[in-house]
């Protein structure tokens, strides 16, 4: 029969609620930040040009409208240090991505595979980690990385090296502190996907001829590749936009697309600027996005 | 039960081809020999052996946990026997890896991989044994024709039905043709109807394809229609290993008798013996003759089973039922208690004055039926010596 009936009014204000959430706290502060991305810096409060002011009448909207212009981007994509921002960004991000994926796959793996009672128990040690803050745990590398840190102390008793080396604000140390931040977001949803896999299809595998190597890549890995495009987005979406790591573990002659917009936004005080940057970090990041659900709306369409 | 009981042609191993039994001489195509495996302190498999001949149909029937899924899965590879021997054509198979026996099995839940077509399903093995690209098309076409899924190659298992998918499972244990073909409740999941069909087209298929099936099922019916012979396993030991008309009238033992079928059993000791016939008497039931059976009867404490279908019911007593009348011995009188109408057999609960309770299931033969007993009428039961089985307690 129809849908409809089968949803009771409180049941659908409950499908209603995640687009009220959306529009209030996505759509609507997305619209401020691209109407101030077409704006002009100014000195004053607040520090863009046109302002809406309804009480000043249609006329003087219909100018503020005609003030506003795409400048913002044009310099966003003529100038180097934008560009090279968004580039390394994205370079980091496939980077540190990749890295995760490698990490990550054989933890989940293993834990897929241990006995059913342990599995929480090793669930329980990646999430682990989430009960500490996030801040606190990178000012911990950095004081593990730091010029007579732990590392360096380590490696000079083991007489591995003979000076202590330089780990801080290079590019290894923003790598290391990426992948452990975010490898849980990496194996949780890795896992969630291996752990419901029948384990009579390897058996039926191995049955068919197949070697436990082949197995798994013809088997285990293609039908775990929903979990791993889950977690290649968790990972590489919030990673293009970091801020805080590169900016406490990185050097600073090399900057991310977070930082640029923090400098913007605080240093420079450029509003109309990082507006455009965040906006066109946003489109970049759709791609990813879009390339998902094709992958998502295939699977969906295949069970039909 | 009785009634569905199939025709088993006990000439049927003569019609595989000679040659084959020439090069296997005496050793049959696969021997269990000893083999017991052990799950922590459960004997899941207790020290058993078993022949199965190049060509037959052979079932392990038995109840949950009796170990005959871990027998079959140690066919496979799966588990390693922790002691005996799997010999298949002679060779010791126990230690090698399941990839790399001759040795296919079909699952209880199909295991169809989810993300490759049903043509792909059933190339996979093909592919694994390395064969030619034209030759592999060739056999799929060959295995879909065989299990009637022309035109659906290019579906996945999610967009076929239960039976679908039964038989692409089939197909692609099948495709290898594997020296023997292991079949894990192959019919478990499908509904009764669908079920019976089934069991009689793969029947038809092992006799046309002449491969060796064995199958694991709980379903004594399913068993039965399809299996040329049936282990009947129990506590990781095997029972019986019989056709399906010995394992039903001629059980080896008490708990086969009652696992397999409806039974009635008096327990009693051994009276005398008088020609050709024994005497027992039993606590609930009187004196009961039965036929000397096969085996001598070495235990004085023994029990009488009789199924329901062998014992007849009558007003007056056997007298009155003519000529079969003469023979009936053994006459029991009771009352009756309950009757269940089940469409092809009435079904009769009648209590003994002894107080023990006889089932009798009578065919209806007639559309018409006025010989017909209800509630608290007083009945005579009745049935020949031949008709029961005496057994060890």
């Amino acid at each position: 029969m129809s849908a409809r009936s089968i949803f009771t009014r409180p049941a659908r204000l409950a499908a209603i609620a995640p687009y009220v959430w959306m529009v209030l706290f996505f759509l609507v502060p997305f619209g401020f930040v691209l109407k101030i991305s077409l704006s002009q810096t100014a000195i004053a409060q607040p520090p863009y040009l046109p302002v809406f002011d309804l009480t000043q009448g249609i006329a003087a909207l219909r100018s503020a409208f005609a003030a506003m212009s795409l400048d913002n981007f044009r310099l966003l994509v003529s100038d180097d240090l934008y560009v090279l921002s968004y580039l390394r960004s994205l370079v980091v991000a496939a980077v540190s991505t990749s890295i995760l994926l490698v990490i990550g796959y054989p933890i989940a793996y293993g834990m897929a595979r241990l006995p059913q009672r342990w599995q929480p128990i090793a669930m329980m040690l990646v999430i682990i980690p989430f009960w500490t803050s996030f801040l606190i745990r990178i000012y911990a590398w950095i004081n593990i990385l730091q010029h007579d840190g732990l590392l360096n102390k380590i490696l000079l008793a083991l007489h591995i090296v003979s000076a202590p080396v330089v780990w801080l604000s290079t590019d290894s140390a923003m790598y290391l502190g990426i992948v452990y931040s975010y490898l849980p977001f990496m194996i949780l949803p890795l896992y969630a996907t291996l752990a419901k896999m029948e384990p009579s299809l390897l058996e039926a595998a191995s049955d068919l001829g197949a070697s436990p190597r082949r197995a798994f890549w013809l088997v285990t890995f293609p039908l775990s590749l929903p979990g791993v495009a889950a977690g290649i987005l968790l990972c590489f979406i919030p990673i293009v936009g970091e801020f805080v790591i590169p900016d406490l573990l990185a050097g600073s002659n090399s900057l991310m697309i977070g930082q640029t917009l923090w400098l913007e936004f605080f240093t420079n005080k450029d509003w109309p600027v990082a507006s455009a940057a965040a906006v066109m970090l946003l489109v970049l990041l759709v791609v990813p996005l879009i390339f998902y659900d094709r992958l998502q709306r295939r699977q969906l369409g295949d069970s039909r | 039960m009785a009634e569905d009981l199939p025709i088993i042609d006990a000439d049927k191993e003569l019609s595989t081809p000679p040659a084959e039994a020439d090069a296997a001489a005496d050793m049959p195509l696969l021997r269990i020999d000893a083999v017991g495996k052990k799950f922590g302190m459960f004997r899941a498999v207790d020290r058993l052996s078993l022949d199965i001949r190049a060509g037959e149909f052979f079932a392990l029937l038995g109840p949950s946990g009796c170990g005959k899924t871990t027998l079959l899965r140690m066919l496979a590879g799966f588990e390693t026997p922790d002691e005996g021997r799997i010999l298949l054509d002679g060779k010791d198979i126990a230690q090698v890896l399941p990839h790399q026996r001759p040795v296919n099995m079909m699952f209880q839940n199909y295991a169809l991989f989810p993300h490759l077509s049903v043509r792909d399903n059933i190339a996979f093995g093909l592919k694994r044994a390395g064969m030619a690209r034209a030759e592999i098309n060739a056999r799929v076409a060959e295995m879909v024709a065989l299990v009637k899924l022309e035109g659906l190659e290019k579906r996945k298992p999610d967009q076929l039905s239960g039976g679908q998918k039964q038989r692409v499972a089939l197909a692609r244990s099948l495709a290898r043709r594997p020296r023997l073909l292991l079949l894990d409740e192959p019919l478990a999941a499908l509904d009764k109807k669908l079920r019976e069909s089934t069991q009689l087209e793969l029947v038809e298929l092992q006799r046309r394809l002449g491969m060796t099936f064995v199958i694991v099922t709980h379903d004594q019916e399913e068993a039965m229609t399809v299996a040329d012979r049936i282990g009947v396993m129990d506590a990781g030991r095997l029972e019986q290993v019989a056709t399906p008309r010995q394992l039903y009238e001629e059980p080896a033992s008490r708990w086969v008798a009652e696992f397999v079928g409806d039974v009635n059993i008096f327990e009693g000791q051994l009276e005398s013996r008088d020609a050709g016939r024994l005497m027992i008497a039993t606590k609930d039931a009187g004196t009961i003759a039965v036929a000397e059976p096969r085996q001598p009867v070495t235990k004085p404490k023994v029990c009488v089973a009789i199924r329901p279908e062998k014992i007849k019911l009558s007003r007056r007593g056997p007298a009155s039922d003519g000529a079969a009348g003469a023979h009936a011995i053994n006459r029991l009188e009771g009352v009756v208690t309950d009757v269940s109408y089940l469409g092809g057999v009435t079904s009769y609960k009648m209590k003994l004055d002894s107080g023990a309770v006889v089932r009798s299931s009578m065919a209806n033969t007639a559309r018409i039926d006025r010989d017909t007993y209800q509630a608290s009428h007083r009945v005579v039961a009745w049935f020949t010596p031949d008709d029961c089985v005496v057994l060890e307690q």
